[in-house]
């Protein structure tokens, strides 16, 4: 009787150790990698802000457009690259992401946020804007922020990569990227980027380049680094 | 006896199977607006009289006219309304899309559906819901209330001038309220089609009525789907009127006091800053 209380209550520890282990947060793996372009991109124009003096004197050079940013040997700017599929699902930071209005064009370019986490929208101009988030899923919306209004508080319920604009000055141009996952990252001038703390396992990582679409591909993330690399067909036009 | 309570039996079954799912249906759309429940069984077949031509047999707004009508038929698919009492990015409420087809959209296609009585206005209104899943994840938001008129006099409409140069209105609406700002040529709506902005000196009526407090209303919800945005969390009522009230000095076909106020003003202070200009 007494033997099988304690192989009970033996078997209950070991339970719960082993909750615990995997409950702690894993720490180690990350996902690096480089994306690149084969072909000739469209050439980036400059943005004619004559329209909005103020904004226009900030730029020298001239601000141009930023649908597809190159940087040296071949890389891609501004692509979200993110765990699609094999992640577990993660409650929603707190912690506010913050998205800039300054000299007449959004800071950064591509927002990376997750779905239900707090987004702050700012504006640094002297002249109005209006914010105007163009999405399929969520629900669209449209709002005026003149100069020295307060930020404009929002979120996002479900997982989209959502374009938004200024009806103003139609050369403001970005995006939200609404993700379920918390590991994503975008890559940077040089076309690098580094997803951090995945847990080891498998995985289905994306990249999305707002002009050239998605692309999958597997990888297996053990307690070093692992190495991703996409490439995506540039076209001119 | 026997052969009546299995005759009885089989008649319940039969009311089962036929009635229930209908009521499902009922239970699950639903439109209440003027005090009347809507039932979209009975207006999907108003819907097909009277709607299909122009919103199409599966509410996208692409029926056979479509391709003539400018501006374009709601697409009921994405359920953005343009006309509601709602703030930004929510559901209007049952009784705007009710109003919409009572009043008609001035100016365009869609016109006053006196043919329709209202509880037809209704069940119409509850078949419309059908088309778009965010009738059932969603609900209407609260609508902006809005407070007691201010008193038309000369301060407020300078005010609202003040703003309308500070808001950017201009930018589309135009300095003169001509709808030929800079960015006017630039505008397009939900369908990347092209949008003109109201132009306030042609235009007596507005495409959602005419009077101040449906003007007061457009630029605090906001028109969903176009490049108009929403005032409501940075103007304040009584600076909203003061715009309402400068707005109708824009008009010279409404008869307005603000625009007789304005117009004595303007008389003697020829000096006045001009708007757009810095």
């Amino acid at each position: 009787m007494r033997i099988r209380y304690f192989s009970c209550l033996a078997i209950v520890v070991l339970v719960a150790c082993a909750v615990l282990v995997s409950a702690r947060p894993p720490g180690g793996g990350t996902i690096t990698g480089k994306v690149t372009y084969t072909g000739t991109p469209a050439k980036m124009r400059p943005i004619d802000m004559s329209k909005e003096p103020t904004c226009a004197k900030e730029h020298n050079p001239q601000a141009k457009t930023e649908t597809v940013v190159t940087g040296p040997g071949n890389s891609l700017e501004y692509v979200v690259v993110y765990i699609s599929a094999g992640d577990k699902p993660s409650a929603p930071p707190s912690q506010p992401v913050r998205y800039d209005q300054k000299g007449c064009l959004y800071t950064p370019h591509v927002l990376p946020l997750q779905a239900n986490q707090p987004l702050q929208i700012y504006t640094d101009d002297p002249v109005a804007h209006n914010i105007h988030p163009m999405p399929k899923v969520n629900s669209e919306w449209n709002k005026s922020q003149p100069p020295g209004a307060p930020q404009i508080e929002a979120k996002w319920e479900k997982p989209e990569f959502i374009a938004v604009k200024c009806n103003i000055h139609p050369w403001m141009h970005g995006y939200f990227a609404v993700l379920s996952t918390p590991h994503y990252a975008v890559t940077d001038a040089e076309g690098n980027f580094t997803i951090k703390d995945v847990p080891p396992g498998k995985y289905t990582v994306t990249a999305w380049q707002e002009s050239y679409g998605t692309q999958n591909q597997e990888v297996t993330v053990s307690a070093g680094a692992a190495t991703v690399n996409f490439s995506y067909k540039a076209l001119p036009y | 006896m026997k052969k009546n309570v299995i005759r009885s039996l089989i008649l319940w079954a039969f009311c089962l199977v036929v009635a229930l799912p209908g009521q499902v249906m009922a239970q699950d759309l639903g439109a209440h607006a003027d005090g009347k429940s809507g039932d979209a069984r009975n207006g999907k077949l108003l819907y097909q009289r009277f709607c299909v031509g122009c919103h199409g047999i599966e509410g996208n707004g692409l029926g056979e006219n479509a391709q003539w009508l400018d501006p374009r038929p709601r697409d009921f698919t994405t359920a953005l309304f343009r006309w509601r009492s709602t703030p930004t990015g929510t559901l209007p409420t049952d009784q705007d899309l009710y109003d919409t087809i009572t009043r008609g959209i001035v100016a365009t296609l869609m016109p006053t559906w006196k043919p329709l009585n209202p509880q037809q206005k209704v069940d119409v209104l509850a078949y419309i819901k059908t088309f778009s899943p965010r009738w059932k994840t969603q609900k209407p938001g609260t609508p902006i209330p809005i407070p007691a008129e201010t008193p038309e006099v000369i301060e407020s409409v300078l005010h609202g001038r003040e703003l309308y140069d500070k808001m950017a209105c201009w930018k589309c609406h135009g300095p003169d309220g001509r709808g030929d700002g800079p960015s006017a040529p630039t505008l397009t709506d939900d369908k990347n089609l092209p949008i003109r902005p109201y132009n306030f000196h042609d235009g007596t009526r507005f495409r959602c009525g005419e009077t101040n407090q449906d003007l007061y209303k457009i630029f605090m919800t906001g028109l969903d789907g176009t490049p108009m945005p929403s005032f409501a969390d940075i103007i304040q009522p009584n600076d909203a009127w003061d715009l309402v009230h400068f707005l109708r000095t824009l008009q010279p076909f409404v008869h307005s006091k603000s625009r007789e106020l304005w117009l004595q003003y303007a008389k003697t202070h020829p000096d006045i800053k001009t708007i757009g200009v810095e």
